[in-house]
């Protein structure tokens, strides 16, 4: 018989797997994958996301079964399904708590990434999705803001159309094809839903697979950076890898229950979280005529914000130096048709930082804060992995970064002083020093040898 | 003979060795490019769905206002397109201040593009002296400035400040003809909207000489 498959399962399994690929892809992705056996804290973040990943599913189609996109029923469906719908208001807790988890761990995955140098070959496509999935997050969380239409649901979704205005050219005309009206309408609502429910979760569970199936296809890496598949055992088994089932699925089921007691602790104490979870305006039905006194994001958008906020007509001639400054560094080191190029261009990047508006820039700043990361595994020349092997002052660099970013946040929930602008412009530099500055300084100083196995001491 | 013309057998096999068929390639091209240029047609009317609908677009009437109840320093909003658009009647004092802050002005002739009709391109900017009308929407990113129409040292404001508006987003600063001071986020002063007089009590805003309702 054409296409008929030998395998070695029977009975139903073994008639399942002639016909798909189940216990091949049991063995594959569970109890056949090797990951790194010493793998620390930092390693329970992915596995977590993917939890509260498929906790915003749930609960969000149950509160779809309540909510109305429409502006005059929209916030009073909210507030419906908070006092009247019975466990309506757990579901809701559940779902904007879940917002704000969702970055927690999102970032401290994105943390754990940095520091141990998991971007770097061969696992540079495994990065680029989770960046991908990072701006799905984003845009997952911008359009479910509006949707309780608050006045912070409002205003917020105002500013941020409002960024593609400064698009030079077609920058008005875009904002208002975004909102499909002159200001943030019903119009916008249901598109804003469209998105949030539908376009972007498709988009993201897409990603999400694709980093996963990347991730299995090169392995995990290690706080150790060591490349665990160059030693193996005579089955051709990683001698420092373990089968992801049992060993890493109970030891994740660990990190579930404990992430569960902290996010029901928020859920049933602190849902608003003092004003940083659920805005404290959003309880106010939004209002076209009045903005609130003070209008901040949510806080995982802040540190990005405060980039937005830095770039004034001043500091586009900071950012302009800074420009002509790389060009004449290019223009001596490099050879050949780069000596030219790459000069060229950033003397053009300067003439427009002073030629456009502060404005755009501002958009262009925090836009690029986000899309230079698809870009660090060509930016880091480091000939270590792991923060382990790095010289100290490296060390340094990264807690600075760090707690520069830290700072941004916070500056992005205040409301702007001329102190505060100083420091968020600083702070920017630092940001994008550290990144455009890469190539530079991840290749100097002593690094430490690296072991051949990883480090792993037994309980 | 060429790989596309040869099937070898039921598994459809053919040996990479064997050249192409240019005029199978060239039907496949054609295929391809027609196919890729309907497939972006198609997109046409969804892209389309997005504009503003009839129904947005007809909200925008214009908007009249009776100003004879608006007294020296009051202001008041009425809703246009769904924006706020402020109407003051300024002081004499607020007026005076307008004078002497060009140096510490962005564009204190309004000399940019877009924002400031021919007839408003003045140091007032607006039709008549007393009488501000313009869209309260910053022109950074589209918050609603507040009035801060107290005069001296507050939070957020310069301690020589002559009254004006502050938009609590991003901080901008705007003075009582809504021209925005220098090193501010927002690029442009805030718009004066197309409007005229009806009568000396009765103003209409969203229509003038240059804009049919």
């Amino acid at each position: 018989m054409a296409g008929h498959k030998t395998v070695e399962t029977t009975g139903l399994l073994g008639w399942i797997d002639q016909r798909f690929p189940l216990t091949s892809s049991y063995k594959a992705h569970l109890s056949e994958y090797y990951a790194p056996k010493n793998f620390n804290f930092w390693y329970f973040f992915g596995s977590l996301a993917l939890f509260v990943l498929v906790l915003q599913i749930v609960t969000g189609i149950f509160l779809v079964m309540h909510y109305k996109p429409d502006a005059q029923f929209a916030f009073q469906s909210v507030e419906y399904i908070m006092r009247e719908v019975p466990g309506g208001w757990f579901i809701r807790y559940m779902h904007s708590t879940g917002a704000s988890m969702f970055f927690v761990v999102v970032y401290l995955h994105m943390v754990r990434a940095l520091i141990y140098g998991s971007y770097r070959k061969p696992r540079e496509l495994v990065w680029i999705f989770g960046v991908g999935i990072f701006l799905c997050l984003m845009g997952e969380a911008f359009f479910g803001y509006l949707l309780p239409w608050g006045q912070m649901s409002f205003w917020g979704a105002q500013v941020i159309v409002n960024l593609f205005s400064a698009i030079p050219f077609i920058g008005p005309e875009l904002s208002i094809w975004i909102r499909g009206d002159y200001v943030v309408s019903d119009a916008t609502l249901n598109r804003f839903f469209a998105f949030h429910v539908i376009a972007i979760p498709l988009v993201l569970l897409g990603l999400v697979a694709a980093h996963v199936i990347a991730l299995h296809e090169v392995g995990s890496n290690n706080p150790d950076g060591v490349d665990i598949k160059a030693k193996k055992d005579k089955l051709g088994r990683p001698l420092d890898g373990i089968p992801f089932h049992p060993f890493y699925t109970v030891h994740d089921i660990m990190g579930v229950a404990g992430f569960l007691i902290i996010f029901m602790a928020i859920i049933f104490f602190a849902p608003e979280m003092g004003g940083y979870f659920l805005e404290f305006n959003n309880f106010i039905p939004a209002d076209p005529l009045k903005t609130p006194l003070h209008i901040a994001p949510v806080w995982y958008f802040t540190p990005f914000y405060s980039m937005l906020r830095a770039t004034t007509d001043d500091f586009t001639w900071v950012l302009a130096g800074a420009a002509v400054l790389g060009a004449i560094v290019m223009f001596l080191r490099n050879k050949g048709l780069l000596k030219l190029l790459v000069p060229v261009v950033l003397l053009g990047v300067a003439v427009l930082l002073r030629l456009i508006d502060a404005k755009f820039w501002g958009v262009v700043a925090m836009g690029g804060a986000v899309v230079l990361l698809f870009f660090l595994p060509w930016l880091d020349y480091c000939p270590v992995k792991s923060i382990r092997y790095r010289p100290g002052w490296h060390k340094t660099l990264y807690g600075i970064f760090f707690a520069n970013f830290v700072v941004l946040g916070y500056l992005g929930t205040q409301a702007p002083t001329d102190l505060f602008n100083l420091i968020s412009q600083i702070g920017t530099l630092i940001y994008l020093g550290f990144f455009f500055l890469m190539p530079v300084w991840s290749r100097l100083g002593t690094f430490k040898p690296v072991p051949d196995r990883v480090t792993f001491h037994a309980h | 003979m060429s790989q596309d013309s040869v099937l070898h057998d039921d598994e459809g096999a053919v040996p990479a060795t064997l050249p192409s068929d240019p005029s199978r390639r060239l039907w496949i091209g054609t295929t391809c490019a027609m196919g890729g240029a309907a497939g972006l047609a198609a997109a046409v009317p969804f892209v389309s769905t997005f504009a503003p609908s009839d129904r947005a677009r007809a909200a925008g009437a214009p908007v009249e206002v009776d100003i004879s109840t608006l007294a020296p320093g009051e202001m008041r909003t009425v809703e246009w397109r769904g924006k706020p658009v402020w109407l003051i009647r300024r002081t004499k004092e607020q007026l005076d201040s307008l004078k002497q802050n060009a140096g510490e002005l962005a564009d204190p002739n309004s000399a940019r593009p877009g924002y400031t009709p021919a007839y408003a391109k003045n140091e007032w900017r607006s039709r008549k002296q007393e009488l501000f009308v313009a869209v309260g929407i910053c022109t950074h990113l589209g918050c609603s400035p507040s009035p801060k129409f107290a005069t001296g040292a507050q939070p957020s404001l310069p301690a020589n400040w002559d009254g004006g508006f502050l938009c609590p987003c991003h901080g901008s600063t705007f003075d009582m003809a809504g021209r925005v001071f220098k090193n501010k986020p927002a690029p442009d002063n805030l718009e004066v909207p197309p409007y005229q007089y009806l009568s000396d009590t009765r103003i209409v805003v969203g229509v003038d000489e240059n804009n049919k309702a």
